[in-house]
Parts: structure tokens; sequence; C-alpha cells
């Protein structure tokens, strides 16, 4: 009895820390973006918005802030079209090499960001699609569309095989099959999918920083900030990011697992 | 006889090197109840899969009503199913369930729920009509899903072992149920199942499958008064297998000499070479047990094994003197007069027209 207890209230403690380790920078982060002084000191000066006056009136930040929901946004449409297109095609059909198929499609997040940027870099510039919005959608694409691919394989194999098979038998066509039978069903992990994918995107500095040219997302700004000086902005503009990328992703938590529940019939 | 609205035609089905259904020859009529039954593997779901164009022959041919259907795709065909995992769309409600073949044969909005609502209603569930499908119980979804197939106005209703998911009383209300609407609809019912019991109290006629093939096809009383042959004989159960060498043959009977003794069958249609080594069966139901020896030219002296008691209805097992067990199906109350007891030497008999000879030995 008593060394379970102990168990758990180690296991309580351990997990407070991994909480404390990752959030108390982004926590600072905020504290300090609301602070008066310059300095990153303590004691803290006055509350005051500040700094988020200063971003909201730099047109710099308005241009990143505009390109990156342009990213997040076409790269989480296109990510989660290729995933589930890639997750159908698993569901659906047998076929030889299918391991190597999903192995193949479940590579880009294994390769180093790095590499990734630098051989993106390589391919877009010789079809002189680099430095352009578009080659950030596309590459961010590239890199989420195994999240998204994830996700959507989840949710089908929850899916009683026979479903499909019902539609086509009560006089559904394959294509009205998958508008009225599959899409309907997999509604919960596309939301989540595209969610997840914007969040990503909204993050990715290594491969936009590359590719991006002068088309600045939010994450290359930021770098950009803090090489120049120490300006608390960033931490006005960190807050931002945080805030945008964990309303995605809890949305798309609460999305799959409310529906998870309820899966077969 | 009008023409049958299903025939197979040597219709054969492959997996690869699997052999799922082989050379099938069936007839299925205009509005009777057919019970396709098998243990797992023997292909009575491919066959039905077959009907619902879900698995394409790899020879043979498939009409339904006259034309060749091999090569129609499963949305072209009238063939609802109504399915073992039910199937029903889970992020539907129960009535828009039941509208989705209506939907996808382009009826309009206010017919589709007309036309469901009735169907519900028909089914004892019109309560339910707007609720998600996750929240009703297995008896209810059922219904929905017969609802589902039967909206359709089809000429075939499928089913595959429909009731596998039930607890045993919803079996039988469901079976009453299924019955019923059988004979209100005047449509044909082709069920798959591996209940006998299901099978034997639903079905007009029964088809019985092992590995790909029809061991037998005839209404319930044939097939368990007179199975076909040992497979049939074993697969339904609680009668009596003997095998031996024909002894003599004449018209009114064949005289069959077994480790257990010497008895008489009735005659086969085809002919019996005096020699050959043959088996017979005797349902366990049509065996009668004395203390006396009885004047039967078919009878066995045995020793009280065991009884298994079900309901009203006993099982006793016995054994002859050469070790064959015998089995014998009585009241309960007849087993109370007999006051028997274990080890007790008691005799069996039963008459020649009670035995059948089985195919193939």
């Amino acid at each position: 009895m008593m060394s379970s207890k102990m168990l758990n209230i180690v296991l309580a403690l351990y997990v407070a820390l991994i909480f404390t380790f990752i959030f108390a920078p982004i926590l600072f982060s905020l504290v300090f973006s609301l602070n008066s002084q310059r300095f990153p000191t303590i004691p803290l000066g006055d509350i005051s918005t500040e700094w988020y006056a200063k971003i909201l009136t730099d047109p710099d930040v308005w241009e990143a802030v505009r390109n990156s929901i342009i990213v997040s946004t076409s790269s989480a449409v296109l990510a989660t079209t290729l995933g589930f297109c890639t997750a159908y095609t698993d569901f659906r059909y047998n076929f030889r090499f299918k391991g190597l198929y999903l192995a193949l499609i479940l590579l880009p997040p294994t390769i180093p960001l790095i590499i990734m940027a630098l051989a993106m870099l390589a391919w877009l510039s010789r079809l002189g699609l680099s430095g352009q919005l578009w080659s950030i959608i596309l590459a961010h694409s590239v890199l989420t569309a195994p999240f998204a691919m994830a996700i959507i394989r989840l949710r089908l194999h929850q899916m009683n095989p026979d479903l499909e098979a019902a539609a086509w038998n009560l006089g559904g066509s394959e294509w009205q099959t998958m508008r009225h039978v599959i899409l309907p069903f997999c509604a919960p992990a596309i939301v989540s999918a595209l969610c997840l994918t914007a969040a990503v995107s909204f993050d990715e500095f290594a491969v936009a920083w590359f590719v991006s040219g002068l088309n600045k997302t939010v994450p290359v700004v930021i770098l950009e900030i803090v090489q120049g000086n120490i300006d608390p902005q960033v931490n006005a503009i960190g807050t931002f990011v945080f805030l945008t990328s964990m309303t995605l992703v809890i949305i798309a938590q609460v999305i799959l697992f409310r529906r998870q529940t309820k899966s077969y019939s | 006889m009008t023409d049958p609205l299903v025939t197979f035609r040597n219709v054969e089905k492959r997996f690869g090197d699997f052999v799922a259904v082989r050379n099938l020859n069936l007839d299925i009529h205009a509005g009777e109840f057919l019970a396709i039954m098998g243990s797992s593997g023997c292909g009575k779901t491919t066959t039905l899969r077959m009907l619902a164009g879900l698995e394409t022959p790899t020879a043979g041919e498939i009409h339904i009503g006259g034309k060749l259907m091999n090569d129609v795709k499963p949305h072209e065909r009238d063939t609802p199913l109504v399915w073992q995992s039910l199937a029903l769309f889970p992020f539907l409600t129960a009535r828009e369930n039941v509208e989705f073949g209506l939907q996808m044969r382009g009826v309009d909005k206010a017919e589709r729920k007309r036309r469901a609502l009735d169907w519900l209603g028909r089914m004892d569930i019109a309560e339910f009509a707007d609720r998600n499908v996750d929240t009703l119980s297995g008896g209810q979804k059922q219904r929905v899903a017969l609802a589902r197939s039967l909206v359709m106005e089809p000429q075939m209703l499928l089913l595959d072992e429909p009731l596998s998911a039930l607890d045993a009383n919803l079996v039988i209300r469901m079976q009453g149920v299924l019955t019923r609407l059988q004979k209100e609809l005047g449509i044909t019912f082709v069920y798959v199942t591996h209940s006998q019991s299901e099978a034997f109290a639903m079905a007009d006629r029964v088809v019985i499958m092992s590995q790909g093939d029809i061991a037998q096809v005839g209404s319930p009383k044939d097939i368990y008064r007179a199975p076909a042959n040992r497979f049939v004989a074993e697969f339904v159960g609680r009668n009596n297998i003997l095998t031996g060498k024909v002894d003599q043959v004449d018209a009114q009977a064949v005289s069959i000499v077994t480790p257990a003794g010497r008895f008489l069958a009735k005659p086969p249609e085809n002919e019996m070479p005096t020699g050959e080594e043959t088996s017979f069966v005797v349902s366990a139901d049509l065996v009668s047990l004395s203390r006396d020896e009885p004047e039967d030219a078919n009878k066995v002296q045995v020793t009280l094994i065991s009884e298994e008691f079900i309901g009203s209805v006993v099982t006793l097992f016995l054994e002859s003197n050469d070790g064959h067990e015998f089995k014998v199906q009585m009241q309960e109350r007849e087993v109370l007069n007999l006051d028997l007891a274990a080890d007790q030497s008691v005799w069996l008999s039963w008459s020649t027209g009670n035995a059948h000879i089985l195919e193939g030995g």
C-alpha cells in the first residue's frame, strides 16, 4: 500500500517537472511580454502592453503574420488532402510493397529539419520556385502531410469495414459513398488534421527560413528581431504564436477524442 | 413451376489458391425463405456476397430474374443485405440510416422521410427515429438495419447471420419478426447462418454447405430425418450413424451387418451392391427404448452411460457391447417412467423406414 502511494507521488512529481520544463520558458516569455522594462530582469517593472502596441504598428510583423496565415492554411489544406488520400489508399487497397509505401509516406518527420530545408532549397531553386510564398507552402505540405495521414488513418481503422460496402449495397456509387459515408465518418479526424498541420506549419522555422526568401513567416521574423538586439517585442510575438498554435492543437485534440468514444455502429 | 428468381450455374470463387465456393449449382425461387447453413469457411457468406455483387465469381454464371449478374456492380443491384455487423452509419440517426438507400436513389426529401418513418413504425421503433443509432439497444439496431434494407422494397433480402450478436431471448423474438415479415411481404429471403436452430425454425428450404460444396438441399424436415451423407448427419447431430457391410438387398430393405449387429435400412434410390461398406443414420428421437427385448427387426442391447437434460427433452447416451455410442432423445417424463439406473442394460429399437442410408458411405 505504502509503496504504491509513494510511487504515485513520485510519478506525479515527475509529470509536474516535465510540465514545468516545458511551460516555464513560455510562461516567462508571457510575463516579460507584459513587463514595461526593456531587459528581462527581476524585479519586474509595471504591467504594460507597450510591446504588443509596438508589434501591432510594425508593418514587418503584420506582413509576417499575413504570410504565416496564408502558408499555414494553404499547407494545412494541401497536407490534409494528401494525408486523406494516402490513408484511404492504405485502408481500401492491398498491394505489393504496401509496407514500403507506408514507410515512404511516414518518412519526412524522421529527416532532420536542416537537411530537409537544404534539400528543399536546392530542389525548389532548381525548379525556379524558391523564395516565393508557394515554396514554403509546398515544403510545409510535404513536412506535415504525414501527421494528417496518421490522424486520418487512425480514424479509418476505427471504421467498420462493412460500412463502405453497406453504402454500395444500398445503391451508393463509389463517389456517393465517399461523400456520404467515408468523409462524414472521417470528419472529426479531418478537422483535427487541418488544425494540427496548420499549427506545425505556423511554428516551423528551419524550412521556412531556408526557402522563404523575402516572404518571411512569423518565426523567421522573430529570429531576425532577436539577431538585431534584445527586444521584448519578441516576447509579445512569441506569446501570440504560442497561443495560436496551442489553440489549434487543443481544438484538434478535443475534436479527435470527443468523437473517438463513439466509433462503431 | 415458374422460372427461378436466382440461378447459380457452375459458380466458382477462388481467393488466390483458396477455393471458397466450388462448382455451385443452386436455384432460388421467388418468395421462398432459403437458409444457407454451414460452419465458418464453408462458403456460405461468399455465396451471399456474390449475390450482392460484393464478390465476383471466378467461373460460372449467376442470373437474377433471368439477367446475367456476374459483372453488375453492387450499387446497380436490388439486393439489400442485412449485415452481421449491422453496418449502420454511426454518424446518422435511425431515420437517416433508413433513408440512406432512398437518398442514393434520388428519392426526394419528403418522400424519403415518409417512407422511412413508415418502416420504422412497422418495425415498432418509430419513437427512436431521431436518435443516434449508437444510443440504441442491440434489438433496436437490428430493427433499424432491417428497415434500412426493406424500405428499398426489394424482390429479395439477403441476411448474413443477422441474429448472431443478440442474446437468446431476442433471437427467438427476431425469428418471429423475420418469418412474419417474409410471409407478409412475399419476397425472397436468403438467410446465411451457422445456427441450425435458426435455419430450421425459419426456412422453407435449407442448403447445407461444406468446404465450398453443397452437401444437401432440402426442407428442414428432410434434412433432419434423412441426411444425405455423413457430413450432414454429423452436422445436424443428435442422431446415430452406423457403418457396416451390405449383406442383402431387396425392394423393402437393405440388410447391413455392423459390429453392433445386423440391421435393416430403407433402400436408397441408387443401386446398392452387396458386400460394399455403407453407413446409415437414425434420428435420436426415433429410437425407442425398452427394458424387455422388443419384437422389432432392428434392435440392440445397450447399457446406459449418461444423460443430458435440456428443458423437457433428455438425451440419453448408451453403449452397445462393441463400444458404439448410441443417442436417444425422449421426453423427460418418459425417462422417469422407465426408472433407469446407470450401467443398466436396456434394448433400443427403431423401424426400418427411419434408417436412411448415407451417400458415399
